[in-house]
Protein backbone atom coordinates (compact mmCIF):
# COMPACT_ATOMS: atom_id res chain seq x y z
CA UNK A 1 0.00 0.00 0.00
CA UNK A 2 2.80 2.38 0.81
CA UNK A 3 4.87 1.58 -2.03
CA UNK A 4 1.98 2.24 -4.49
CA UNK A 5 1.28 5.59 -3.23
CA UNK A 6 5.33 6.71 -3.14
CA UNK A 7 4.94 5.45 -6.44
CA UNK A 8 2.38 7.46 -7.58
CA UNK A 9 3.67 10.71 -5.62
CA UNK A 10 7.07 10.13 -7.90
CA UNK A 11 4.67 10.19 -11.06
CA UNK A 12 2.97 13.21 -10.15
CA UNK A 13 6.18 15.08 -9.61
CA UNK A 14 7.48 13.92 -12.67
CA UNK A 15 4.43 14.85 -14.48
CA UNK A 16 4.42 19.01 -12.54
CA UNK A 17 8.51 18.76 -13.63
CA UNK A 18 7.80 17.54 -17.26
CA UNK A 19 4.95 20.54 -16.93
CA UNK A 20 7.56 23.10 -15.60
CA UNK A 21 10.07 21.94 -18.32
CA UNK A 22 7.41 22.55 -21.09
CA UNK A 23 6.87 26.15 -19.85
CA UNK A 24 10.05 27.02 -19.30
CA UNK A 25 10.37 26.43 -22.85
CA UNK A 26 7.50 28.16 -24.13
CA UNK A 27 9.23 31.53 -21.64
CA UNK A 28 12.38 30.50 -23.54
CA UNK A 29 11.28 30.62 -27.17
CA UNK A 30 8.79 33.42 -26.54
CA UNK A 31 12.43 35.60 -25.46
CA UNK A 32 13.85 34.79 -28.29
CA UNK A 33 10.76 35.73 -30.65
CA UNK A 34 10.81 38.87 -28.53
CA UNK A 35 14.19 39.57 -29.07
CA UNK A 36 14.23 38.96 -32.98
CA UNK A 37 11.18 41.02 -33.12
CA UNK A 38 12.52 43.78 -30.90
CA UNK A 39 15.95 43.85 -33.39
CA UNK A 40 13.73 43.93 -36.87
CA UNK A 41 11.60 46.77 -34.88
CA UNK A 42 14.73 49.10 -34.57
CA UNK A 43 15.88 48.24 -38.37
CA UNK A 44 13.00 49.17 -39.53
CA UNK A 45 12.74 52.30 -37.13
CA UNK A 46 16.34 53.53 -38.52
CA UNK A 47 14.23 53.24 -42.34
CA UNK A 48 11.49 54.69 -41.93
CA UNK A 49 12.93 57.89 -39.74
CA UNK A 50 15.59 58.00 -42.82
CA UNK A 51 13.32 57.76 -45.75
CA UNK A 52 10.67 59.86 -43.99
CA UNK A 53 12.51 62.74 -43.59
CA UNK A 54 15.17 62.47 -46.51
CA UNK A 55 13.86 60.65 -49.51
CA UNK A 56 11.57 64.28 -50.50
CA UNK A 57 14.80 66.22 -50.31
CA UNK A 58 16.49 64.36 -52.91
CA UNK A 59 16.38 65.69 -56.43
CA UNK A 60 18.74 65.95 -59.51
CA UNK A 61 19.78 69.64 -57.82
CA UNK A 62 20.69 67.76 -54.59
CA UNK A 63 23.06 65.65 -56.57
CA UNK A 64 24.80 67.98 -58.71
CA UNK A 65 25.60 71.01 -55.74
CA UNK A 66 27.98 71.37 -54.10
CA UNK A 67 27.79 72.10 -50.02
CA UNK A 68 25.85 75.76 -49.09
CA UNK A 69 25.34 77.92 -45.79
CA UNK A 70 21.43 77.89 -47.20
CA UNK A 71 19.98 74.20 -46.51
CA UNK A 72 17.77 74.26 -49.51
CA UNK A 73 20.43 75.06 -51.93
CA UNK A 74 23.04 72.80 -50.82
CA UNK A 75 23.99 69.53 -52.19
CA UNK A 76 26.15 66.70 -51.86
CA UNK A 77 27.95 66.58 -55.69
CA UNK A 78 31.18 66.81 -54.26
CA UNK A 79 30.73 64.39 -51.31
CA UNK A 80 29.73 61.46 -53.70
CA UNK A 81 32.28 62.09 -56.48
CA UNK A 82 34.76 61.58 -53.45
CA UNK A 83 33.01 58.56 -52.00
CA UNK A 84 33.59 57.12 -54.99
CA UNK A 85 36.99 58.56 -55.94
CA UNK A 86 38.79 57.62 -52.52
CA UNK A 87 36.59 53.74 -52.87
CA UNK A 88 37.70 52.92 -56.26
CA UNK A 89 41.56 54.14 -54.69
CA UNK A 90 41.31 52.00 -51.57
CA UNK A 91 40.77 48.84 -53.97
CA UNK A 92 43.22 49.61 -56.56
CA UNK A 93 45.59 49.80 -53.42
CA UNK A 94 44.27 47.12 -50.98
CA UNK A 95 43.29 44.08 -53.56
CA UNK A 96 46.74 43.22 -54.89
CA UNK A 97 48.34 43.68 -50.86
CA UNK A 98 45.29 41.55 -49.54
CA UNK A 99 45.29 38.89 -52.11
CA UNK A 100 49.12 38.31 -52.36
CA UNK A 101 49.35 38.12 -48.45
CA UNK A 102 46.34 35.53 -48.72
CA UNK A 103 48.60 33.20 -51.44
CA UNK A 104 50.93 33.89 -49.19
CA UNK A 105 49.32 32.50 -46.63
CA UNK A 106 47.14 29.53 -47.94
CA UNK A 107 49.51 28.16 -50.54
CA UNK A 108 53.30 29.06 -49.81
CA UNK A 109 53.74 29.54 -46.03
CA UNK A 110 54.68 26.74 -44.10
CA UNK A 111 53.34 26.62 -40.68
CA UNK A 112 55.79 28.00 -38.24
CA UNK A 113 56.26 30.86 -35.80
CA UNK A 114 56.03 33.65 -38.53
CA UNK A 115 52.82 32.52 -40.30
CA UNK A 116 51.55 32.14 -36.63
CA UNK A 117 52.38 35.87 -36.00
CA UNK A 118 51.07 36.98 -39.28
CA UNK A 119 47.61 34.98 -38.40
CA UNK A 120 47.43 36.55 -34.71
CA UNK A 121 47.89 40.21 -35.64
CA UNK A 122 45.62 39.71 -38.86
CA UNK A 123 42.64 38.83 -36.46
CA UNK A 124 43.88 41.12 -34.15
CA UNK A 125 43.78 44.18 -36.84
CA UNK A 126 40.57 42.97 -37.33
CA UNK A 127 39.23 44.16 -34.03
CA UNK A 128 41.29 47.53 -34.12
CA UNK A 129 38.90 50.38 -34.09
CA UNK A 130 38.48 52.52 -36.93
CA UNK A 131 39.71 55.83 -35.70
CA UNK A 132 42.87 54.09 -34.76
CA UNK A 133 43.71 53.79 -37.88
CA UNK A 134 42.82 57.28 -38.65
CA UNK A 135 45.49 58.48 -36.30
CA UNK A 136 47.51 56.28 -38.65
CA UNK A 137 46.70 57.36 -41.29
CA UNK A 138 47.32 61.32 -40.04
CA UNK A 139 50.61 60.61 -39.02
CA UNK A 140 52.50 58.65 -41.43
CA UNK A 141 50.54 59.47 -44.64
CA UNK A 142 49.30 63.07 -44.27
CA UNK A 143 52.64 64.19 -42.23
CA UNK A 144 55.35 61.86 -43.23
CA UNK A 145 54.41 61.04 -46.08
CA UNK A 146 53.45 64.58 -47.06
CA UNK A 147 50.36 63.80 -48.95
CA UNK A 148 48.53 66.39 -47.58
CA UNK A 149 44.59 65.80 -46.07
CA UNK A 150 44.36 64.26 -49.51
CA UNK A 151 42.17 61.46 -51.56
CA UNK A 152 44.98 59.64 -51.63
CA UNK A 153 45.86 59.73 -47.77
CA UNK A 154 42.45 58.84 -47.70
CA UNK A 155 42.25 55.99 -49.66
CA UNK A 156 45.57 54.64 -48.07
CA UNK A 157 44.23 54.84 -44.80
CA UNK A 158 41.03 52.91 -45.71
CA UNK A 159 42.98 49.99 -47.79
CA UNK A 160 45.33 49.21 -44.59
CA UNK A 161 41.82 49.68 -42.35
CA UNK A 162 40.24 46.89 -44.70
CA UNK A 163 43.22 44.90 -45.42
CA UNK A 164 42.38 42.42 -42.97
CA UNK A 165 39.16 41.38 -44.01
CA UNK A 166 40.02 41.35 -47.29
CA UNK A 167 42.66 39.07 -46.31
CA UNK A 168 40.45 36.70 -44.32
CA UNK A 169 37.89 36.41 -47.20
CA UNK A 170 40.29 36.02 -49.57
CA UNK A 171 41.84 32.99 -48.03
CA UNK A 172 38.52 31.40 -47.36
CA UNK A 173 37.91 31.67 -51.02
CA UNK A 174 41.43 29.79 -52.07
CA UNK A 175 41.04 27.22 -49.56
CA UNK A 176 37.44 26.36 -51.13
CA UNK A 177 39.55 25.60 -54.37
CA UNK A 178 39.72 21.55 -54.20
CA UNK A 179 43.19 20.52 -53.90
CA UNK A 180 42.54 17.98 -56.49
CA UNK A 181 43.23 21.08 -59.31
CA UNK A 182 46.35 21.82 -57.29
CA UNK A 183 47.69 17.99 -57.52
CA UNK A 184 46.19 17.95 -61.09
CA UNK A 185 48.41 21.31 -61.95
CA UNK A 186 51.68 20.09 -60.25
CA UNK A 187 51.36 16.41 -61.42
CA UNK A 188 51.57 18.03 -64.92
CA UNK A 189 54.99 19.38 -64.35
CA UNK A 190 53.82 22.61 -63.64
CA UNK A 191 55.39 24.93 -60.59
CA UNK A 192 53.79 25.95 -57.42
CA UNK A 193 53.41 29.61 -59.02
CA UNK A 194 52.59 28.18 -62.08
CA UNK A 195 49.72 26.18 -60.51
CA UNK A 196 48.41 29.46 -58.18
CA UNK A 197 48.12 31.51 -61.39
CA UNK A 198 46.44 29.19 -64.06
CA UNK A 199 44.68 27.51 -61.47
CA UNK A 200 43.83 27.88 -58.45
CA UNK A 201 43.48 31.89 -58.66
CA UNK A 202 41.10 31.94 -61.46
CA UNK A 203 39.10 30.00 -59.69
CA UNK A 204 39.17 31.95 -56.28
CA UNK A 205 38.69 35.83 -58.26
CA UNK A 206 34.76 34.99 -57.60
CA UNK A 207 34.81 34.66 -53.83
CA UNK A 208 37.68 37.18 -53.50
CA UNK A 209 35.64 40.23 -54.95
CA UNK A 210 32.61 39.25 -53.00
CA UNK A 211 35.00 39.48 -50.02
CA UNK A 212 36.54 42.31 -51.20
CA UNK A 213 33.20 44.47 -52.17
CA UNK A 214 32.01 43.69 -48.97
CA UNK A 215 35.07 45.11 -47.24
CA UNK A 216 35.04 47.93 -49.45
CA UNK A 217 31.41 48.97 -48.30
CA UNK A 218 32.26 48.35 -44.78
CA UNK A 219 35.10 50.85 -45.01
CA UNK A 220 33.51 53.53 -46.76
CA UNK A 221 30.71 53.92 -44.79
CA UNK A 222 32.96 54.79 -41.99
CA UNK A 223 33.84 58.53 -41.73
CA UNK A 224 35.90 58.47 -38.49
CA UNK A 225 39.32 57.62 -40.21
CA UNK A 226 38.88 60.01 -42.62
CA UNK A 227 37.90 62.67 -40.13
CA UNK A 228 41.00 61.95 -38.27
CA UNK A 229 43.32 62.42 -40.90
CA UNK A 230 41.25 65.88 -41.78
CA UNK A 231 39.14 65.48 -45.00
CA UNK A 232 37.21 68.33 -45.06
CA UNK A 233 33.41 69.33 -44.32
CA UNK A 234 33.03 71.75 -46.56
CA UNK A 235 34.54 70.94 -50.46
CA UNK A 236 32.98 73.56 -53.11
CA UNK A 237 34.92 71.53 -55.63
CA UNK A 238 35.39 68.49 -57.14
CA UNK A 239 39.23 66.11 -56.32
CA UNK A 240 41.19 66.75 -60.08
CA UNK A 241 43.91 64.50 -58.88
CA UNK A 242 44.77 62.03 -56.06
CA UNK A 243 46.50 64.61 -54.21
CA UNK A 244 43.45 66.97 -53.56
CA UNK A 245 41.20 67.76 -50.82
CA UNK A 246 38.10 66.00 -50.93
CA UNK A 247 35.09 64.96 -48.56
CA UNK A 248 32.68 61.49 -48.32
CA UNK A 249 28.81 61.00 -48.45
CA UNK A 250 29.25 59.98 -44.21
CA UNK A 251 31.52 63.20 -42.97
CA UNK A 252 28.89 65.25 -45.30
CA UNK A 253 25.98 63.91 -43.41
CA UNK A 254 27.95 64.22 -39.87
CA UNK A 255 28.38 67.52 -40.68
CA UNK A 256 24.60 68.60 -41.47
CA UNK A 257 23.56 66.20 -38.42
CA UNK A 258 25.36 68.08 -36.09
CA UNK A 259 24.17 71.66 -37.08
CA UNK A 260 21.02 72.59 -35.16
CA UNK A 261 18.35 73.69 -38.00
CA UNK A 262 16.34 70.84 -38.85
CA UNK A 263 16.54 71.52 -43.15
CA UNK A 264 20.18 70.48 -42.57
CA UNK A 265 18.89 67.40 -40.82
CA UNK A 266 16.67 66.56 -43.93
CA UNK A 267 19.63 67.18 -46.29
CA UNK A 268 22.15 64.70 -43.81
CA UNK A 269 19.15 62.29 -44.00
CA UNK A 270 19.28 62.67 -48.00
CA UNK A 271 22.70 62.33 -47.80
CA UNK A 272 22.56 58.55 -45.59
CA UNK A 273 19.85 57.52 -48.71
CA UNK A 274 21.99 58.45 -51.16
CA UNK A 275 24.91 56.44 -49.24
CA UNK A 276 22.65 53.52 -48.34
CA UNK A 277 21.69 52.75 -51.97
CA UNK A 278 25.38 52.93 -52.68
CA UNK A 279 26.07 50.05 -50.22
CA UNK A 280 23.04 48.34 -51.38
CA UNK A 281 24.09 48.46 -54.85
CA UNK A 282 28.11 47.40 -53.66
CA UNK A 283 26.41 44.24 -52.00
CA UNK A 284 24.27 43.52 -54.73
CA UNK A 285 27.16 43.08 -56.89
CA UNK A 286 28.76 40.61 -54.25
CA UNK A 287 25.95 38.57 -53.67
CA UNK A 288 25.20 38.38 -57.85
CA UNK A 289 29.01 37.30 -58.42
CA UNK A 290 28.38 34.64 -55.43
CA UNK A 291 25.81 33.37 -57.03
CA UNK A 292 26.86 33.34 -60.43
CA UNK A 293 30.11 32.39 -60.03
CA UNK A 294 29.37 30.14 -57.06
CA UNK A 295 31.07 26.49 -58.04
CA UNK A 296 29.61 23.22 -56.66
CA UNK A 297 32.48 20.63 -56.42
CA UNK A 298 32.29 17.22 -56.97
CA UNK A 299 35.10 15.47 -56.05
CA UNK B 1 65.22 25.01 -72.54
CA UNK B 2 67.80 24.99 -69.75
CA UNK B 3 66.87 29.27 -70.23
CA UNK B 4 63.36 28.83 -69.79
CA UNK B 5 63.63 26.33 -66.97
CA UNK B 6 66.31 29.14 -65.04
CA UNK B 7 63.79 31.77 -65.85
CA UNK B 8 61.03 29.75 -63.80
CA UNK B 9 62.67 29.12 -61.30
CA UNK B 10 63.79 32.60 -60.88
CA UNK B 11 60.10 33.82 -61.04
CA UNK B 12 59.68 31.02 -58.79
CA UNK B 13 61.65 33.19 -56.00
CA UNK B 14 60.50 36.03 -56.95
CA UNK B 15 56.86 35.36 -56.17
CA UNK B 16 57.22 34.38 -53.10
CA UNK B 17 58.85 37.28 -52.15
CA UNK B 18 56.74 39.19 -52.83
CA UNK B 19 54.21 37.44 -51.58
CA UNK B 20 55.72 37.73 -48.58
CA UNK B 21 56.06 41.07 -48.42
CA UNK B 22 51.84 41.75 -48.91
CA UNK B 23 51.64 39.40 -45.80
CA UNK B 24 54.47 41.57 -43.85
CA UNK B 25 52.48 44.59 -44.98
CA UNK B 26 49.79 43.43 -42.12
CA UNK B 27 52.57 43.37 -39.84
CA UNK B 28 54.41 46.61 -40.49
CA UNK B 29 50.67 47.92 -40.22
CA UNK B 30 50.32 47.03 -36.33
CA UNK B 31 54.06 48.42 -35.88
CA UNK B 32 52.94 51.32 -38.04
CA UNK B 33 49.93 51.89 -35.38
CA UNK B 34 52.24 51.44 -32.34
CA UNK B 35 55.02 54.02 -33.51
CA UNK B 36 52.26 56.65 -34.85
CA UNK B 37 50.46 56.87 -31.36
CA UNK B 38 54.05 56.29 -29.32
CA UNK B 39 55.89 58.60 -31.16
CA UNK B 40 53.34 62.05 -30.14
CA UNK B 41 52.38 60.34 -26.87
CA UNK B 42 55.86 60.00 -25.59
CA UNK B 43 56.22 63.71 -26.71
CA UNK B 44 52.82 64.26 -24.45
CA UNK B 45 53.64 62.39 -21.60
CA UNK B 46 57.31 64.52 -21.53
CA UNK B 47 54.84 67.57 -20.79
CA UNK B 48 52.27 65.59 -18.73
CA UNK B 49 53.46 62.94 -16.37
CA UNK B 50 51.62 59.92 -16.50
CA UNK B 51 50.13 59.69 -12.95
CA UNK B 52 48.33 63.05 -13.46
CA UNK B 53 46.82 61.38 -16.77
CA UNK B 54 45.87 58.46 -14.91
CA UNK B 55 44.42 60.50 -11.62
CA UNK B 56 43.89 63.77 -12.58
CA UNK B 57 39.45 64.23 -12.43
CA UNK B 58 39.13 66.64 -15.31
CA UNK B 59 40.02 66.62 -18.88
CA UNK B 60 40.30 70.56 -20.29
CA UNK B 61 43.03 70.63 -22.53
CA UNK B 62 41.64 72.87 -25.22
CA UNK B 63 40.88 75.42 -22.05
CA UNK B 64 42.70 78.27 -20.83
CA UNK B 65 43.60 76.13 -17.87
CA UNK B 66 44.61 72.67 -18.83
CA UNK B 67 43.89 69.61 -17.16
CA UNK B 68 44.71 66.51 -18.17
CA UNK B 69 42.72 63.37 -16.43
CA UNK B 70 41.96 60.97 -18.78
CA UNK B 71 39.22 59.46 -15.99
CA UNK B 72 36.31 61.75 -17.62
CA UNK B 73 36.77 60.18 -21.22
CA UNK B 74 37.28 56.27 -20.11
CA UNK B 75 34.42 56.67 -18.13
CA UNK B 76 31.97 58.40 -20.25
CA UNK B 77 32.97 55.48 -22.89
CA UNK B 78 32.46 52.68 -20.71
CA UNK B 79 29.07 53.98 -19.31
CA UNK B 80 27.97 53.83 -23.05
CA UNK B 81 29.75 50.60 -23.94
CA UNK B 82 28.26 49.36 -20.58
CA UNK B 83 24.72 50.79 -21.50
CA UNK B 84 25.25 48.34 -24.69
CA UNK B 85 26.45 45.69 -23.34
CA UNK B 86 23.36 45.08 -20.46
CA UNK B 87 21.13 44.86 -23.83
CA UNK B 88 23.29 43.45 -26.50
CA UNK B 89 24.62 40.29 -24.62
CA UNK B 90 21.43 39.00 -23.09
CA UNK B 91 19.48 39.30 -26.44
CA UNK B 92 22.17 38.25 -28.51
CA UNK B 93 22.91 35.08 -26.52
CA UNK B 94 19.20 34.81 -26.66
CA UNK B 95 18.78 35.00 -30.33
CA UNK B 96 22.10 33.04 -31.31
CA UNK B 97 20.77 30.38 -28.93
CA UNK B 98 17.15 30.04 -30.54
CA UNK B 99 18.57 30.29 -34.50
CA UNK B 100 21.12 27.71 -33.31
CA UNK B 101 19.51 25.47 -31.25
CA UNK B 102 15.51 25.96 -32.04
CA UNK B 103 15.18 27.35 -35.55
CA UNK B 104 14.60 25.62 -38.82
CA UNK B 105 17.23 25.50 -41.64
CA UNK B 106 14.92 27.68 -43.30
CA UNK B 107 14.24 30.55 -41.02
CA UNK B 108 17.69 30.25 -39.61
CA UNK B 109 18.79 31.39 -43.22
CA UNK B 110 16.72 34.07 -43.54
CA UNK B 111 17.42 35.61 -39.94
CA UNK B 112 21.09 35.63 -39.99
CA UNK B 113 21.62 37.80 -42.84
CA UNK B 114 19.06 40.33 -41.59
CA UNK B 115 20.32 40.89 -38.36
CA UNK B 116 23.61 41.09 -40.20
CA UNK B 117 21.99 44.03 -41.94
CA UNK B 118 22.47 45.93 -39.09
CA UNK B 119 26.61 45.69 -39.10
CA UNK B 120 26.43 46.90 -42.54
CA UNK B 121 24.78 50.28 -41.52
CA UNK B 122 26.72 53.26 -41.63
CA UNK B 123 27.33 54.73 -37.67
CA UNK B 124 26.71 57.90 -38.76
CA UNK B 125 23.33 56.52 -39.98
CA UNK B 126 23.15 55.13 -36.19
CA UNK B 127 24.25 58.48 -34.79
CA UNK B 128 21.30 60.48 -36.85
CA UNK B 129 19.26 58.06 -35.41
CA UNK B 130 20.06 58.09 -32.00
CA UNK B 131 20.30 61.79 -31.82
CA UNK B 132 16.95 62.65 -33.86
CA UNK B 133 14.37 59.84 -32.91
CA UNK B 134 15.68 57.79 -29.77
CA UNK B 135 16.62 61.04 -27.85
CA UNK B 136 13.72 62.75 -28.72
CA UNK B 137 11.13 59.49 -28.16
CA UNK B 138 13.03 58.93 -24.74
CA UNK B 139 12.68 62.67 -23.48
CA UNK B 140 8.76 62.08 -23.44
CA UNK B 141 9.46 59.29 -20.62
CA UNK B 142 12.36 61.09 -19.34
CA UNK B 143 11.79 65.18 -19.24
CA UNK B 144 15.52 65.41 -17.83
CA UNK B 145 16.95 64.00 -20.19
CA UNK B 146 19.22 66.30 -21.69
CA UNK B 147 19.34 66.54 -25.58
CA UNK B 148 22.77 64.57 -25.92
CA UNK B 149 23.28 61.83 -23.31
CA UNK B 150 24.94 58.90 -22.66
CA UNK B 151 21.30 56.33 -22.60
CA UNK B 152 20.86 56.90 -26.08
CA UNK B 153 23.40 56.48 -27.74
CA UNK B 154 23.93 53.43 -25.67
CA UNK B 155 20.75 51.85 -26.28
CA UNK B 156 21.35 52.54 -30.06
CA UNK B 157 24.94 50.87 -29.67
CA UNK B 158 23.34 47.87 -28.73
CA UNK B 159 21.84 47.17 -32.12
CA UNK B 160 25.36 48.18 -33.68
CA UNK B 161 27.01 45.82 -31.73
CA UNK B 162 24.01 42.64 -31.41
CA UNK B 163 24.94 40.93 -35.17
CA UNK B 164 28.89 40.69 -33.54
CA UNK B 165 27.83 38.97 -30.71
CA UNK B 166 24.57 37.19 -32.31
CA UNK B 167 26.42 35.94 -35.06
CA UNK B 168 29.92 34.94 -33.82
CA UNK B 169 28.23 33.18 -30.82
CA UNK B 170 25.33 31.62 -32.92
CA UNK B 171 28.43 29.97 -35.37
CA UNK B 172 30.19 28.80 -32.32
CA UNK B 173 26.90 27.17 -30.63
CA UNK B 174 26.24 25.89 -34.06
CA UNK B 175 29.37 24.35 -33.71
CA UNK B 176 29.08 22.77 -31.04
CA UNK B 177 29.87 18.77 -31.60
CA UNK B 178 26.24 16.95 -32.28
CA UNK B 179 27.54 13.77 -29.53
CA UNK B 180 27.68 16.60 -26.95
CA UNK B 181 23.79 16.99 -27.24
CA UNK B 182 23.34 13.44 -28.04
CA UNK B 183 24.98 12.62 -24.76
CA UNK B 184 22.93 14.68 -22.90
CA UNK B 185 19.61 14.03 -24.55
CA UNK B 186 20.33 9.82 -24.23
CA UNK B 187 20.98 10.11 -20.34
CA UNK B 188 17.02 11.82 -19.89
CA UNK B 189 17.65 15.43 -20.10
CA UNK B 190 14.66 17.39 -22.38
CA UNK B 191 15.66 19.92 -25.28
CA UNK B 192 15.67 23.09 -23.11
CA UNK B 193 18.03 21.22 -20.41
CA UNK B 194 20.37 19.60 -22.90
CA UNK B 195 20.52 23.47 -24.59
CA UNK B 196 21.06 24.98 -21.17
CA UNK B 197 23.03 22.48 -19.51
CA UNK B 198 25.23 21.04 -22.10
CA UNK B 199 25.57 22.93 -24.78
CA UNK B 200 25.53 26.56 -23.49
CA UNK B 201 28.44 25.45 -21.02
CA UNK B 202 30.42 23.86 -23.73
CA UNK B 203 29.91 27.10 -25.93
CA UNK B 204 30.93 29.19 -23.29
CA UNK B 205 34.34 30.27 -23.72
CA UNK B 206 33.37 30.67 -27.75
CA UNK B 207 30.40 33.05 -26.38
CA UNK B 208 32.28 34.85 -24.62
CA UNK B 209 35.01 35.42 -26.77
CA UNK B 210 32.10 37.14 -28.74
CA UNK B 211 31.33 39.27 -26.15
CA UNK B 212 34.82 40.49 -25.73
CA UNK B 213 34.80 41.09 -29.30
CA UNK B 214 31.73 42.96 -29.04
CA UNK B 215 32.89 44.46 -25.93
CA UNK B 216 35.85 45.93 -27.90
CA UNK B 217 34.04 47.03 -30.90
CA UNK B 218 31.64 49.01 -28.65
CA UNK B 219 34.47 51.17 -26.97
CA UNK B 220 35.83 51.94 -30.37
CA UNK B 221 32.97 53.17 -31.92
CA UNK B 222 33.52 57.02 -33.36
CA UNK B 223 30.55 58.77 -35.23
CA UNK B 224 27.27 56.93 -33.43
CA UNK B 225 28.98 58.81 -29.73
CA UNK B 226 29.91 61.95 -30.98
CA UNK B 227 26.95 62.67 -32.68
CA UNK B 228 24.71 61.91 -30.26
CA UNK B 229 26.34 61.56 -26.63
CA UNK B 230 27.67 65.22 -26.67
CA UNK B 231 31.24 66.96 -26.35
CA UNK B 232 31.23 67.20 -22.28
CA UNK B 233 33.80 65.47 -21.07
CA UNK B 234 31.97 64.52 -17.67
CA UNK B 235 33.09 62.26 -14.81
CA UNK B 236 29.94 60.60 -13.96
CA UNK B 237 27.50 57.60 -14.11
CA UNK B 238 24.54 59.46 -15.03
CA UNK B 239 23.01 57.89 -18.77
CA UNK B 240 21.02 61.07 -18.62
CA UNK B 241 23.65 63.74 -18.99
CA UNK B 242 26.03 64.79 -21.76
CA UNK B 243 29.80 63.11 -21.83
CA UNK B 244 32.05 62.51 -24.04
CA UNK B 245 33.93 59.01 -25.15
CA UNK B 246 37.73 59.16 -26.16
CA UNK B 247 36.22 58.85 -29.63
CA UNK B 248 34.88 61.75 -29.81
CA UNK B 249 37.48 63.52 -28.12
CA UNK B 250 39.99 62.17 -30.93
CA UNK B 251 36.96 63.84 -33.54
CA UNK B 252 36.18 66.67 -31.91
CA UNK B 253 40.44 67.62 -31.75
CA UNK B 254 40.67 66.81 -35.47
CA UNK B 255 37.71 68.69 -36.99
CA UNK B 256 39.00 71.88 -35.43
CA UNK B 257 42.73 73.45 -36.34
CA UNK B 258 45.23 72.49 -33.92
CA UNK B 259 48.55 72.99 -35.17
CA UNK B 260 50.32 69.72 -35.80
CA UNK B 261 53.21 69.38 -33.22
CA UNK B 262 51.29 71.14 -30.23
CA UNK B 263 50.64 69.69 -26.81
CA UNK B 264 46.64 69.73 -27.86
CA UNK B 265 47.55 67.70 -31.30
CA UNK B 266 49.52 64.81 -29.24
CA UNK B 267 46.75 64.58 -26.44
CA UNK B 268 44.60 62.70 -29.37
CA UNK B 269 47.67 60.54 -29.54
CA UNK B 270 47.85 59.89 -25.38
CA UNK B 271 44.19 59.01 -25.72
CA UNK B 272 44.56 57.01 -29.22
CA UNK B 273 46.74 54.89 -27.46
CA UNK B 274 44.92 54.03 -24.69
CA UNK B 275 42.03 53.19 -26.06
CA UNK B 276 44.18 51.00 -28.73
CA UNK B 277 45.63 49.36 -25.31
CA UNK B 278 41.73 48.94 -23.96
CA UNK B 279 41.23 47.67 -27.20
CA UNK B 280 44.24 45.46 -27.34
CA UNK B 281 43.35 43.46 -24.37
CA UNK B 282 39.80 42.59 -24.76
CA UNK B 283 40.37 41.97 -28.46
CA UNK B 284 43.23 38.99 -27.74
CA UNK B 285 41.59 37.70 -25.16
CA UNK B 286 39.10 37.20 -27.02
CA UNK B 287 41.28 35.42 -29.71
CA UNK B 288 42.80 33.16 -27.00
CA UNK B 289 39.11 32.08 -25.77
CA UNK B 290 37.74 31.54 -29.37
CA UNK B 291 41.36 29.68 -29.71
CA UNK B 292 40.52 27.34 -27.07
CA UNK B 293 37.38 26.98 -27.71
CA UNK B 294 38.16 25.54 -32.13
CA UNK B 295 41.06 23.35 -30.12
CA UNK B 296 38.98 21.66 -27.55
CA UNK B 297 36.52 20.94 -29.73
CA UNK B 298 39.08 19.78 -32.89
CA UNK B 299 40.04 17.29 -30.38
CA UNK B 300 36.44 15.85 -29.66
CA UNK B 301 36.29 15.17 -33.49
Amino acid sequence: MEVAIEARLQQEAAIRRRKREIWMERIFLSLAWVALLITMTVLLAILGKLFADGLTRINWQFLTSFPSRRPEAAGIFSAWVGTIYVMGLTAAIALPFGVGAAIYLEEFASRNWFTRLVELNINNLAGVPAIIYGLLGLQFFVRWFKMGESVLAGACTLALMSLPVIIVASREALRAVPNSIREAALALGATKWQTVRDHVLPLAIPGILTGTILALSRAIGEAAPLVTIGALTFVAFLPKSPLDPFTVLPIQAYNWVSRPQPEFHRNAAAALIVLLALLLLMNSIAIYLRNRYQQRWRI
Amino acid sequence: MKGTYRWVHWQERAVIVVFFTCAFVSVATTLAIAISLGVEAIGFFREVPLIRFLTEREWTPLFAIKKFGILPLVCGTFLVAGIAMIIAIPMGITIATYLAEYASERVRRLLKPVIEVLAGIPSVLYGYFALLFVTPLLQKFIPTLSGFNALSPGIVLAFMVLPTIASLSEDIIYAVPQSIREASLALGATKLQTTFRAVLPAAASGINAAILLGFSRAIGETMLVTIAAGQIPNLTINPLEPIQTMTAYIVQVSLGDVPHGSLEYQTIFAVGLSLFLITLVFNLLGLFLRERFIRTFQQLG
